[in-house]
């Protein structure tokens, strides 16, 4: 069976979902990022695991899907920003992320562990995906297009080749990992 | 190598190295990114179908992501079942209203929490659209892509999350 055939086969891709789903659950509980407690840490910068978390997740992954990529077994799926989306999205959802203390996957995390707040959260987070969903007309023809960004990836914007910004961002990673052992976060 | 499931946590550096491999094989796999808000946007658009009709998925934004049970769906009910093993398999599965942070910062009052959750979660799951991805979507699988727009949005959503929270309860770094 050819790798295609089971990117297209909608079973197969349900069942993966699931088991991806898991997957991804089961580490964020054990990573300790499903607790309320760790994530507001993080936002207040007395607790660093949430950092810590996605770092390592990010260094894996860069390293990984870049040297899949090289061997044609992976593709990218890079998508453009504007300041309009991308900012003005952003600082929406850091806003949600401070009051609910949770995201998207974490909340759902939350609630299989057991947290009632987290399953208002997750409540909110469906209901607030429909408002966008309702307001985007308007949202695209006015503010989502505004101030494009130059480039897809940061290697185009520096006119550099991936792989030197792959291992720029990997010892910029590991720098930082070596920063917070030192002062002890 | 079943203590490995029992135990109480990981190291955050091995957990994130995990979601690293996790992200490899949906690469793979399923030829896309992980990402945790499309199966909400779904969940908005069913149900708003089932309420209203089918002019629902004639909206421009669900012809685009057509509300469905697919992967990013079944994904959420997967990390639902997934942390729930972990925790209680570590013994760690209680039912808590209001986490011990904000009981003692802000006050018993479970209601309250519930309150503040459900406006939260709408300020996320409204902020994750617009910016086109969450923190899996653009903060981890984005960024690992080296995508400019994941790290810009992964840099906003910190900045915005540092900043209200340092307004709710008080800036307390250093």
């Amino acid at each position: 069976m050819s790798l295609e055939t089971i990117r297209k086969n909608r079973t197969a891709q349900a069942a993966l979902g699931l088991l991806t789903g898991i997957a991804f659950g089961f580490l964020l509980q054990k990573g300790g990022v499903t607790n309320y407690d760790v994530i507001i840490g993080q936002l207040l910068l007395t607790d660093f695991t949430v950092v810590k978390v996605m770092l390592a997740a990010v260094l894996v992954g860069m390293i990984g899907v870049y040297a899949m990529k090289s061997a044609g077994i992976a593709r990218l799926h890079c998508r453009s920003g504007s300041i309009g989306s991308t900012v003005v999205g952003g600082l929406i959802f850091g806003a949600g992320f401070a009051l609910l203390g949770y995201c998207p996957g974490t909340a759902a995390g939350a609630v299989g562990t057991g947290a009632l707040d987290a399953l208002f959260g997750v409540i909110g987070i469906a209901i607030g995906a429909g408002i966008f969903a309702r307001l985007y007309p308007i949202l695209a023809s006015t503010i989502l297009n505004r101030g494009a960004f130059p480039a897809d990836t940061v290697p185009e914007l520096l006119g550099v080749r991936p792989v030197v910004v792959v291992a720029g961002v990997a010892v910029m990673i590991i720098g930082v990992f070596w920063v917070m052992q030192v002062y002890g976060l | 190598m079943i203590e490995w499931f029992t135990m109480a946590s990981w190291s955050p550096y091995l957990a994130g190295a995990g979601i690293g491999v996790l992200i490899w094989t949906v690469f793979v796999l399923s030829d896309h990114p992980l990402g945790c808000s499309t199966g909400f946007s779904s969940t908005a658009g069913m149900v708003e179908a089932g309420l209203s009709g089918g002019k629902t998925r004639e909206m421009p934004y669900y012809r685009k992501f057509v509300p469905c049970i697919d992967w990013y769906w079944v994904l959420i009910i997967g990390i639902i079942i997934g942390a729930f093993l972990s925790a209680y398999l570590s013994g760690m599965f209680a039912v808590v209203a209001v986490p011990p942070f904000f009981a003692a910062a802000v006050g018993p009052d479970a209601a309250f929490r519930f309150a503040v959750a459900l406006i939260g979660g709408i300020l996320v799951g409204l902020g994750a659209r617009w910016a086109g991805g969450c923190t899996s979507g653009h903060g981890i699988s984005g960024t690992l892509q080296l995508a400019l727009s994941s790290w810009v949005a992964a840099a906003c959503f910190f900045i915005g999350g540092i900043l209200v929270a340092g307004l709710l309860f008080g800036f307390r770094f250093p």
